[in-house]
């Protein structure tokens, strides 16, 4: 065929045997590192002088130093409080943070529910003695050692603030205005490709939440906490919601353009992006009548931090009434700090978000990793874990 | 012997170790050879045959799903699971037709407009053109694909062009995918096959005319197995970058997902590193496929 052809395939045979020499040697270096670390971590029960740095992970718009907008800005004040200087580096999405935790290099995340329990059972995070956080008192009491915050009765944060997965609606298009979720699911095929729906494994909270009232008899409980059988229920009801999906959005300047040019109708949505819709846009927010997921944030200290006493310092000044109200309103979702609303410069932003509304409150199920032990309590099943709903939600999206 | 063939006296070298070695380097051609590449090889080693590798290996690892460690024992239960998982061959099915399609259509636009340059266009136009043919690569790829997502959108311009004629905006979706994915690669083929087409004398055309060749006889005896290297060339482009591509489809391509976007997912969201890394070898699969099939044309003979 080639004369060359010969030395070709020396060159192949040499670069193959390159290749095994590497991967023998890659190899043997593999090996030796393998062991996982174990929650060891116990919470202090003093603080000492601080240290005069920390290292936050946070989501856009909790840490403002002032070098986004000049007006924003509460960690000045943090940093002239308490001699304690920050440092701090922003996330996208919960699974980002999990990862960036694991390199050890910060000593406070801010973690939503679906990120928290994952930290804790990796070590990555310490119990947090709330004694020696003044401001946890003024917290509200229905965010407190809750099952995203909390395991076993031990505190591993201080709450930040919450929010709701909401029901978004084109007034113009979908009438009447719906009362229930089944305007994406059973119902969605009258919006058919204008139906939209959070891109994350943890939406499948959603339609187990659906499920929880209108199949009574799977017996969920929980929505965060799915056997083998309850899963492939909600699985196959977001499998026949799929057909009618325009898009999935995991970024919210999405959401909110594909509302605008009216690409999508119906489908879940928080009230920032209600908040940010352009003015004149037909669409409105409403909790149906089967409930709502929610997010609630986390202030957590790593388990190997090296600056725990300015983390502690941090934890304090962020739950305090003015820096909780100025971080939940820049942010747009409601405080935890029962005094914020005191604080926000916008009077209606507590009324908005429903801050303080227990009735309110109780409604949403807040994001919470789903682990292999169930988080409702039951003991005679093993529950679906997020590696499970992760892989689930890949096959829903075909 | 040298100084009887160059017929006059030449002063003989000093004996320094530098000669030595020089001497010895021009006795010893495989020796050289291996120490002239060697620098390059190692360096071509480091970046793709040990990416490739670590890859590979990584493909070969698992992980413990409740703290997210990677756990190094040896296990093919990704391979297998990319291989046999029903997912994988819709996905993987999905994103093959998807880089064909656009492929086709990138080949298909691209010879015309590359035809007018080399061949119609004055070679003041012909500048013109080049510079307009890679003015869009001075934009952000995200700015582009977001253009896109508003120009396909349905209160966007082409839903306003074809609305008059009963016609309705394709929406997001995989022809959103082909038409932004076409768009992005089409100067990574313009520029093969103009290039290609320039190496087409023009007396050859002239003469073809001259012997009574129509212009479709012309264009596909004489100019097609000219530059049918320059448009494989420009097809390994599109082809490879479609096959990798997550973001354009994450923008325009409504609720569907490629290749690359479970890769992203694996990495990302499921913190599967592992799996991730099984599922990165099936594209590499693909366009070594691809490549070899490319070889067995001899498209490749005269690169």
């Amino acid at each position: 065929m080639n004369r060359h052809a010969p030395h070709r395939n020396s060159r192949l045979t040499a670069l193959t045997g390159l290749a095994i020499a590497l991967i023998a040697l890659l190899t043997a270096c593999g090996t030796t590192t393998s062991g996982a670390t174990k929650p060891t971590a116990s919470a202090p029960t003093a603080l000492g002088a601080n240290e005069g740095a920390v290292s936050i992970l946070a989501w856009p718009g909790y840490v403002e130093d002032g070098s986004n907008d000049p007006t924003v800005d509460w960690v000045s004040a943090f940093q002239d409080e308490t001699g304690c200087k920050v440092t701090s580096k922003t996330y996208g999405t919960s699974d980002e943070a999990f990862n960036l935790m694991k390199t050890g290099d910060y000593d406070v995340v801010a973690a939503s529910g679906d990120a928290s329990l994952r930290l804790v059972a990796a070590g990555d995070v310490a119990p947090v003695n709330t004694d020696l956080i003044p401001n946890y008192a003024g917290i509200y009491d229905f965010l407190k050692l809750q099952a995203w915050n909390s395991v076993d009765g031990v505190s591993y944060g201080i709450p930040h603030g919450y929010g709701a997965n909401l029901l978004m609606y084109n007034k113009d298009v979908v009438t009447p205005a719906p009362t229930s979720w089944d305007v994406v699911f059973d119902k969605s095929s009258a919006y058919k490709g204008k139906v939209t729906a959070y891109d994350s494994p943890i939406y499948i909270a959603d339609a187990a939440m659906y499920l929880m009232k209108h199949q009574p008899d799977l017996g969920i409980k929980n929505p965060y906490a799915l056997d083998e059988k309850q899963l492939a229920a909600a699985v196959d009801l977001l499998k026949q919601q799929r057909p009618n999906i325009g898009e999935y959005w995991s970024d919210y300047l999405k959401s909110v353009q594909s509302f605008e040019t009216g690409d999508t109708v119906v489908g879940t949505t928080w009230q920032v992006i209600r908040n940010s819709l352009a003015a004149g846009t037909a669409a409105e927010v409403t909790v149906p009548s089967e409930g709502v997921t929610g997010w609630s944030d986390t202030w957590m200290i790593a388990s190997k931090a090296a600056h725990p006493n300015c983390a502690y310092a941090w934890l304090n000044y962020i739950a305090s009434p003015k820096a909780n109200a100025q971080a939940t309103e820049y942010f747009g979702e409601a405080p935890s700090n029962q005094k914020a609303c005191e604080f926000m410069t916008d009077p209606n932003q507590c009324a908005t978000y429903h801050a303080g509304d227990a009735d309110y409150a109780s409604k949403i199920w807040y994001w919470t990793t789903p682990i292999a032990k169930c988080v409702d309590g039951r003991t005679d099943v093993t529950c679906t874990d997020y590696a499970a709903w992760t892989t689930a939600w890949q096959e829903i999206k075909g | 012997m040298l100084q009887a063939d160059s017929g006059g006296p030449v002063p003989v070298p000093r004996d320094t170790g530098a000669r030595r070695i020089s001497v010895f380097l021009s006795r010893h051609p495989r020796l050289r050879l291996s120490l002239l590449l060697s620098a390059p090889l190692f360096w071509l080693g480091l970046v793709y045959i040990v990416a490739l590798a670590a890859l590979l290996i990584t493909a070969l690892w698992t992980v413990d799903t409740f703290t997210g460690t990677i756990t190094q024992t040896w296990t093919l239960d990704n391979i297998v699971t990319v291989l046999t998982g029903s997912l994988y061959q819709t996905v993987t099915l999905r994103t093959l037709g998807i880089a064909v399609v656009v492929t086709v259509v990138d080949i298909l636009v691209a010879l015309p407009i590359a035809f007018y340059m080399a061949k119609v266009a004055s070679t003041r136009w012909q500048r013109v053109l080049v510079i307009a043919v890679l003015m869009p690569l001075w934009a952000s790829y995200l700015v582009k694909a977001y253009a896109w997502r508003s120009v396909l959108s349905s209160d966007g311009i082409v839903d306003w062009l074809v609305a008059p004629f009963g016609g309705q905006t394709p929406g997001y979706g995989l022809p959103a995918t082909v038409i932004t994915l076409a768009y992005l690669w089409l100067p990574y083929v313009i520029l093969p096959i103009y290039a290609g087409l320039e190496r087409v004398p023009d007396s050859l055309l002239e003469a073809s005319g001259d012997l009574g060749g129509r212009t479709g006889s012309t264009l596909r005896l004489i100019v097609l197995p000219m530059i049918w290297p320059a448009i494989i060339a420009g097809s390994i482009f599109s082809f490879s970058l479609t096959l990798g591509d997550y973001i354009t489809v994450n923008i325009v391509g409504g609720a569907n997902q490629m290749l690359g976007n479970l890769v992203y997912t694996n990495v990302g969201a499921a913190n599967n590193l592992p799996l991730a890394a099984a599922i990165a070898l099936i594209p590499i699969v693909i366009i070594f496929g691809y490549l070899a099939a490319v070889r067995r044309t001899g498209a490749l003979d005269n690169l």
